[in-house]
């Protein structure tokens, strides 16, 4: 079974080598005559005023957790469809629980708002 | 003939798995490279414009196919700038991380009944466990940039591949609950028949989710609010410039890409001829399967060029409406009858 | 054979460096990536010990998903970092404490007499159509099936905790509704009125 990952691996290191390849040949070939202005970050003509790295809504970082959630809940229905056909009738009233579970959740998060936007 | 095929046998594996994946990924950048070309052809003829027509070969115009070559000599030659306030290491890995992936995903793709590279039995969720990484390129080069514009391009950027992901994965569920199967050659496998079996009908629904979503999810337009080049001037890689900038470029033409043929290999059936189950069957029987696989895969990445020419852009609050709102909700509930009607 | 020890020395290298420089490096957001990298290698060793599903799902979860949130938190929140140290010199002696009785349970445990090579033969190497998800699935929804119910749960009260921590509605902010957006009729916006024409005195 290791067999067949071995081109995978060999391949994300070559993904990986033509992306520093790609970005060696600029440094190389391209000219370098940096200057304050060309090196300050894009504004609108004037010098920022402050940090560009600001605090950020909340959330942002509920989807990320609920993210996590859903994520994990496809990390937990791959096996399942997998095996679907073996697995049969039990197997599908117990997708169908755990599905049921979360979709409570996910009720729950609609009535709340947490997926509205401004 | 039969000396090369000699010849290949005593050639050490390493060196067999690296010719092999030279042979998909020269085709893959070359494509990727005449992608930017086709969309800036397509959508000038669809505005009623030439699109490029100057640059040509060898001192023909031909329709302006030098295009792409010249493109890519002059961002060689562009200086890299890298912005005073930034983090550079973390500035320069960034468009590492967003290539990496990108072209990583292609190592278990069939392109052909048993053509592929490494065809491993959890192939779809390697490719979903790739394409999650895709949001780390964002994510860094927003943050390590030190600009405004280029962390808030990030942030929605981020917040948006997020919730369509989500809608991605379930869609990718429900094709395993009809094939059985995480392996890519196996799923395409249990298409077999005719047209009508193809996945496209039976998950319609899921059929044209994945697609959305894979569009949300490359941040093409009209989800291209992380870009949006009215607001925020050019999102996450605002300060990139040269062959940093291009490598960001390739990695997103090569995830359109992607998602093109995954959706042709899901959904219309991958290499299988479309003739199959019908009496034209036979007639067709010369022509090889990757060759219906590129025409399949053409056609969504022609769809990519055609949204962008045709649709105003989502609001961001109605990009995250439609992810969450609209399509998880209709994914889980095909998931179910779909399941049903399998252990039914 | 040989090329796969190379490889798990390899992995098991980058993972234990890697989870060094998460605990020293300076910068936040330089130990998230690190951990990141961690997480990579440790999908490596997975892989190398054939539980194929569960390597790829290490790099779907962790790294595709929490990672992104600790991201999201570590760039940005303002972290003092001066108050941290702070508090580091402080506890020292503690975590030390705790790291050095770690240590001595981990050496005590997994010693050779335990888990040696001898106890545990190498595993038969898998057929390629071996299909690990499909074994796990089995596991999973014929012996584990409690397990995974109560796993719904932990979930849910993931869900519910996250919500009711960080949702707050701010009462200035504004909320559209597409629906009534789309519903909207013209007659609902507009009045025509029918009227004589004036007089323009």
């Amino acid at each position: 079974m290791l067999d067949t990952y071995l081109p995978i691996l060999i391949f994300i290191g070559l993904g990986l080598f033509v992306g520093i390849a790609a970005i060696g040949i600029g440094f190389v070939l391209s000219p370098r005559a940096p200057n304050a202005a060309k090196r300050s970050a894009y504004e609108c003509g004037f010098a920022a005023f402050e940090d560009a790295r600001m605090k950020f809504d909340v959330r942002y970082y509920l989807v990320a957790i609920l993210f996590i959630i859903f994520d994990l809940e496809i990390a937990f229905l791959f096996p399942w469809a997998v095996v679907l056909e073996q697995i049969g009738m039990t197997g599908f009233w117990a997708m169908m629980i755990f599905l049921g579970i979360l979709v409570v959740g996910f009720i729950y998060e609609w009535k709340k708002g947490a997926l509205e936007w401004e | 003939m039969e000396y090369l095929q000699t010849f290949w046998a005593d050639l050490p594996v390493v060196v067999q798995i690296l010719l092999k994946i030279a042979a998909i990924m020269v085709p893959l950048l070359i494509t990727v490279a005449y992608y930017t070309y086709a969309e800036r052809k397509v959508i000038g003829h669809m505005q009623a414009r030439m699109g490029p027509n100057r640059v040509g070969l060898f001192g023909f115009r031909l329709l302006g196919l030098g295009q792409p070559i010249a493109d890519a000599v002059k961002l060689m030659f562009k200086e890299i700038i890298i912005p005073s306030g930034a983090n550079k290491l973390l500035f320069l890995l960034a468009p590492l991380l967003s290539i990496g992936p990108a072209l990583a995903a292609w190592a278990v793709f069939p392109f052909d009944a048993g053509l592929v590279l490494a065809d491993i039995n959890a192939g779809l969720l390697y490719i979903l466990a790739l394409t999650s990484l895709g949001v780390y390129g964002i994510i860094i080069a927003g943050w390590a940039s030190n600009s405004k514009y280029a962390l808030l391009g990030a942030m929605r950027s981020a917040a948006q591949i997020v919730a369509y992901e989500i809608a991605m994965g379930f869609a990718l569920v429900g094709v395993l609950v009809a094939a059985g199967s995480l392996n890519l050659g196996e799923i395409v496998a249990a298409q077999q028949g005719n047209l009508l079996n193809w996945y496209w009908l039976p998950l319609l629904p899921l059929f044209v989710i994945y697609f959305i979503s894979g569009v949300a999810e490359t941040n093409r337009a009209p989800f291209d609010v992380a870009e949006g080049e009215s607001e925020i001037v050019a999102g996450f890689h605002v300060e990139y410039s040269g062959m940093t900038f291009a490598v960001f470029f390739l990695a997103e033409y090569a995830n359109m890409i992607l998602i093109s043929a995954l959706t042709a290999l899901m959904f219309l059936g991958g290499w299988l001829s479309p003739f199959q189950g019908t009496p034209l069957a036979g007639w067709f029987d010369w022509v090889p399967g990757i060759f219906w696989f590129l025409m399949k895969t053409g056609f969504f990445m022609f769809c990519f060029l055609w949204f962008r020419a045709t649709f105003p852009r989502y609001r961001y609050d109605q990009i995250m409406r439609l992810g969450w709102k609209v399509f998880i909700p209709i994914t889980i509930v095909w998931i179910v009858l779909i399941a049903w009607l399998k252990v039914a | 054979m040989s090329f796969q020890l190379l490889l798990f020395y390899l992995f098991a290298a980058v993972l234990i460096g890697a989870a060094l420089m998460v605990i020293t490096r300076r910068n936040p957001v330089h130990s998230a990536l690190f951990l990141v990298l961690a997480f990579f290698s440790c999908s490596g060793l997975w892989m190398l010990a054939e539980a194929e599903f569960l390597a790829i799902a290490l790099v779907l979860v962790y790294v595709g998903a929490v990672m992104v949130l600790f991201l999201f938190v570590v760039m940005m929140l303002d972290i003092n970092l001066a108050e941290l140290r702070a508090g580091f010199v402080r506890n020292a002696p503690v975590a030390v404490l705790v790291a050095l009785l770690i240590g001595a349970q981990l050496v005590l445990i997994l010693g050779p007499e335990r888990f040696g090579l001898a106890q545990f033969a190498a595993p038969v190497p898998k057929p390629a159509d071996y299909s690990n998800t499909e074994a796990l699935g089995l596991a999973l929804f014929t012996e584990h099936l409690y397990a995974f119910e109560i796993a719904a749960v932990i979930l849910l009260v993931g869900i519910i905790a996250a919500i009711s921590l960080t949702l707050r509605r701010r009462p200035t902010t504004r909320y559209q509704n597409p629906g009534q957006q789309v519903r909207v009729q013209a007659k609902d916006r507009l009045r025509v009125v029918k009227m004589d024409a004036e007089d323009v005195a």
